[in-house]
């Protein structure tokens, strides 16, 4: 790890005061300090945002007619996925089971919403510091003709790592949305619009392709959950090639509002498939105004794949993401 | 106020290991799983995968299990760290470490503090875990041995001791049927 110095902020005005492209956040440090010790990335500076106060509260809030639920970005996975408020939530389960289904017990205790929704894809070739792969600013992604096993199916490159967050995939369900803070004030900005596809033209001053829209000068301060209407319900589905904790091959989220048995409202979204956490459009279109039934799940599960262009390595995500659609659709 | 940074070069920090105030004179940059090992003698915690993979390097921070290989020292001042060494009394081993040996929930070793760690931290917790809660628990803890079977049953044969007890008093070991 590079040398770097280091201060606790204990205001979001003294943390913003202090970033810069060489100055960054740090939460957890779970997925920064393993990228520092590849020296993936090298800040000279890390500001400390785990001494503010009160960046870790989970609190429901009103706003016009509907309520809320804010969600500090400090909150840690163990925390979210222990509020009770969200686990004996049928409309809101589905982001305690992500949190619950992320990462191992001991990292649960460190990791925070806010990081996790930052943290940088897991390819292999990316978070190794000699290979100078697209993400990294390099000309070309090795993944697409080389290993590939764990990438992209949907949406296409030119990166083809897959994001790895689970709560960003049941929070792209919930149609979350997320307070950012900057010097020039404050945002809010749709889960949907906050991760980007990778783009040549979306290009950081140190070489790097960004993830996300947040700027380097910028804090996420809150992640913000709609209160579900009445007879929701919401269900995460994860696939790992390990029993115990490991990273998704492939997850689906699903958030549904039935009544008789028709769909009346559906948002659906797919982990591990494409590079941003992806809004299954399609699906959502099949199943709205339908009555739930196992031909209707099964022209579902078809749609999410529809457009699916598999690896040389990587054809089996296509079956799994069905069969993990199919479950979160059955519950 | 504005923040005042510290570093990139060696400062000192203070840190409450087990109990005790300990300061050092260090490099932000420094874990504090190696600052355990190399500046303060505590050599429990193994640094194994040094990435958050293995579980070796299990400590307990403010109450929960967190890995020290990914955590930094500096971020430490202020808060409680509680490593393996804390969790014998001299020659008095804790119920679990008890469990360990009489269910040979280990074969090389080296992931024993963290597993033994994770366990005692699962029980202040939780003092009687279902077998479904104790693999949950221990998920964040890789055997290479393979030992888990002995692992769990060590795990919850200490429960069924009750290590909420002082280990003076319930030091030995159990007589049980259920050898792994
Ligand atoms: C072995 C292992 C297994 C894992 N398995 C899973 C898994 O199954 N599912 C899953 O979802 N994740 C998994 N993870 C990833 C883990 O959940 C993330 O590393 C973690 O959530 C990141 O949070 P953090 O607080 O540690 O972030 P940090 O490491 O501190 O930060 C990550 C990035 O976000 C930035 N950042 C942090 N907080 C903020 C903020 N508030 N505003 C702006 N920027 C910020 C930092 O600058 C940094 O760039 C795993 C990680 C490991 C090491």
């Amino acid at each position: 790890m590079k040398p770097f110095s280091h201060g606790n902020a204990t205001s979001i005005e003294e943390a913003l005061e202090a970033l810069s492209g060489m100055s960054w956040p740090l939460a957890g440090g779970t997925d920064l300090l393993a990228l520092m010790k590849e020296e993936v990335a090298a800040p000279e500076r890390l500001v400390n945002l785990k001494t503010i106060l009160g960046l870790d509260a989970i609190a429901e809030r009103q706003s016009g007619n509907e309520n809320e639920w804010h969600i500090g970005a400090l909150t840690t996975l163990s925390a979210l996925s222990q509020t009770p408020a969200f686990a004996d939530h049928l409309g809101l389960r589905c982001l305690v089971q992500a949190a619950q289904e992320s990462a191992s017990p001991q990292l649960r205790h460190m990791a925070t919403l806010g990081g996790n929704l930052v943290q940088r894809p897991r390819c292999w070739y990316f978070r190794n510091r000699h290979v100078p792969c697209w993400r990294k600013g390099g000309r070309r992604c090795f993944a697409f003709k080389g290993e590939n096993k764990y990438h992209t199916i949907l949406g296409g490159g030119p990166c083809y790592a897959v994001h790895p967050s689970d709560p960003a995939v049941a929070l792209l369900a919930l149609n979350a949305s997320l307070l950012i803070a900057g010097a020039q004030g404050r945002r809010v900005v749709s889960l949907e619009d906050f991760y980007v596809m990778p783009r040549p033209d979306r290009q950081r001053e140190d070489g790097y392709h960004p993830v996300t829209i947040l700027e380097p000068n910028e804090i996420l301060t809150a992640i913000v959950v709609p209160e579900p209407q009445a007879n929701s319900r919401s269900v995460y589905v994860k696939r790992t090639e390990r029993g115990a904790w490991d990273f998704a091959l492939v997850s689906a989220a699903a958030s549904l509002r039935l009544e008789d048995d028709v769909v009346k409202e559906a948002r659906i979204a797919l982990g591990g498939v494409a590079a941003i956490p992806w809004r299954a459009n399609a699906v959502e279109e099949v199943l709205i105004g339908q009555p739930l039934s196992p031909e209707l799940i099964e022209h579902a599960a078809g749609a999410a794949v529809a457009e699916a262009k598999p690896l040389e390595h990587n054809a089996y995500k296509v079956d799994l993401i069905k069969g993990a659609l199919r479950q979160a659709l059955q519950i | 106020m504005a923040i005042s940074f510290r570093g990139p070069g060696p400062i000192p920090i203070d840190l409450n290991v087990n109990g005790e105030e300990r300061t050092v004179f260090i490099e932000p940059r420094r874990t504090l799983l190696s600052v355990l090992r190399e500046e303060l003698g505590l050599t429990g915690a193994k640094h194994g995968c040094g990435r958050g993979q293995c579980g070796a390097c299990t400590v307990i921070i403010d109450g929960e299990t967190a890995y020290a290989c990914l955590t930094l020292a500096v971020d430490c001042e202020g808060r409680s760290i509680r490593t393996i060494e804390s969790v014998s009394h001299g020659e008095q081993l804790h119920p679990v470490q008890e469990a360990f040996i009489e269910h040979d929930g280990y074969q090389c070793g080296f992931c024993t503090p963290g597993q033994v760690v994770a366990a005692v931290s699962l029980l202040e917790h939780n003092p009687s875990p279902t077998e479904a809660e104790v693999r949950e628990a221990m998920a964040g803890n890789v055997c290479r041995c393979g030992a888990y079977p002995n692992i769990v049953t060590a795990v919850l044969d200490a429960a069924r001791q009750g290590t909420g007890r002082d280990p003076g008093v319930s030091g030995a070991t159990v007589a049980s049927g259920e050898e792994g």
